[in-house]
């Protein structure tokens, strides 16, 4: 998930292009139109490098942010049951945060640095964990939607040019699907509850709904990164389509669970075989991704006392590492 | 505050009794015992392993990507040392 190409900044930093021949590039484009997988040491162009750096990590800053939101459920569950299965999940978002960190390191970038742009608010995380989780249904909600619009995204990632991307979104995209179900059975559970929970259930589509289409990024025409994404096979659907896609599929489930898209335009079309939507606010996309979402200054806050608060364990394990290997030297 | 990066591990799993160890990621981790214990909670959170090895990732000696070719080359031209290389008549049986 999470890879709305949200961070512009670096595309115009200067390279190494001025070292790469016309033939190298050739050459190397060559190799992804054969389909053959690039591998951590292979010789890459700079740009592709950056690209790979840059979407990666956003990815891993994603997972770690998107701790947060359901975390806020974990004292709160409504059964210990429930509150062991989030945690899994909760769990899960930190694994996957780690698996990311780990192949964005194949590319030559240090953890450390890609944590303290993190922490620095340089680096973006996806627009969706910039809203707040107000009821348990948020949860159920979370899972359906923003794990079903991830999946979406992360099938055709496995596929990446990128070896060690594509191997740890095949572990990612195992795991995830756990969440999708986790989410709907909670969706399912309150559907079929009392009225109330009924209609907890609707107010938590009504809110996530919109930012969920979000996730997929700009539309086509407005996506900067994207041809070249496509031809460098980071990318093999465009954002319109994979949107589109995944509306088709969630509306007939929020059917079944007799809930209604917060959608008044929202029709299918017999001809395309697809619905229609209406346009996405994209004020509201550029804002929370800008900063100024309902949650942002809450979330990097969170995460930055979490770094800080930790800072005496990693010092301590250090300490600890170098005193046991001074005393098996001694 | 400046601190000092933990070195990094990489993971190799093996799934089940039988198979060879395979690589899985990395890990930071300060010394041995906990790039293990990092290991496990990243790597097998669903049972994906019976055994677990974690290295040191400054200590792995790789082949350079970009002398592939002549590294790999003397094994190129002998294709004698493949079964298919030799013609066998028809008649002659298990062999």
């Amino acid at each position: 998930m999470y890879t709305q190409g949200l961070d512009q900044a670096g595309k115009n930093e200067p390279g190494n292009k001025d070292q790469e021949t016309a033939e190298q590039l050739a050459a190397f484009q060559a190799r992804i139109d054969a389909e053959e997988k690039i591998e951590a040491k292979d010789w890459m162009p700079e740009a592709y490098r950056r690209t790979l750096v840059r979407q990666i990590s956003q990815h891993a800053h994603s997972e770690i942010i998107g701790m947060q939101p359901e975390g806020n459920w974990l004292t709160r569950a409504p059964s210990l049951k429930r509150k062991a299965i989030l945690l899994a999940k909760v769990q899960d978002e930190a694994g996957h945060g780690l698996y990311l960190y780990s192949a964005a390191e194949t590319l030559g970038v240090s953890r450390d640095r890609m944590v303290a742009d993190l922490l620095s608010g340089k680096a973006k995380y996806s627009s969706i964990f910039n809203y707040p989780t107000l009821s348990w249904a948020d949860i159920g909600a979370i899972g359906w939607l923003v794990d079903g619009a991830a999946i979406m995204n992360q099938i055709p990632l496995c596929r990446c040019s990128y070896g060690p991307y594509a191997r740890a979104m095949v572990r990612v995209c195992k795991e995830e699907s756990f969440h999708q179900r986790q989410g709907f059975e909670i969706m399912l559970t309150l559907c079929r509850g009392t009225e109330e929970q009924k209609a907890m259930a609707q107010d938590a589509l009504n809110r996530f709904w919109w930012p969920s289409l979000m996730m997929f990024g700009p539309n086509d025409s407005n996506s900067t990164h994207s041809a070249q994404s496509m031809a460098w096979k980071i990318k093999r659907f465009s954002n319109d389509e994979l949107r589109q896609k995944f509306v088709d599929i969630t509306v007939r489930q929020a059917d079944f669970l007799g809930l209604r898209v917060p959608d008044d335009n929202l029709a299918f079309n017999d001809e395309t075989g697809h619905y229609e939507f209406s346009e996405i606010d994209w004020q509201e996309f550029f804002d929370v991704v800008a900063g100024n979402g309902p949650c942002n200054s809450q979330r990097m806050a969170k995460r930055r006392k979490a770094h800080e608060d930790g800072a005496w364990v990693r010092e301590a394990a250090r300490a600890y590492a170098d005193k046991r290997a001074a005393q098996a030297a001694a | 505050m400046s601190e000092q990066l933990w070195p990094l591990y990489e993971v190799f799993i093996r799934t089940r009794g039988g198979l060879s160890h395979r690589h899985a990621g990395s890990v930071h981790a300060a010394d041995d015992q906990m790039a293990l214990d990092h290991a496990r909670d990243t790597y097998t959170r669903r049972n994906e392993g019976v055994s677990l090895w974690v290295v040191r990732s400054d200590r792995i000696v790789a082949s350079d990507p970009a002398e592939t070719a002549s590294f790999f080359e003397p094994a190129e031209d002998k294709i004698y040392r493949h079964p298919t290389f030799y013609d066998i008549p028809d008649g002659v049986e298990n062999l």
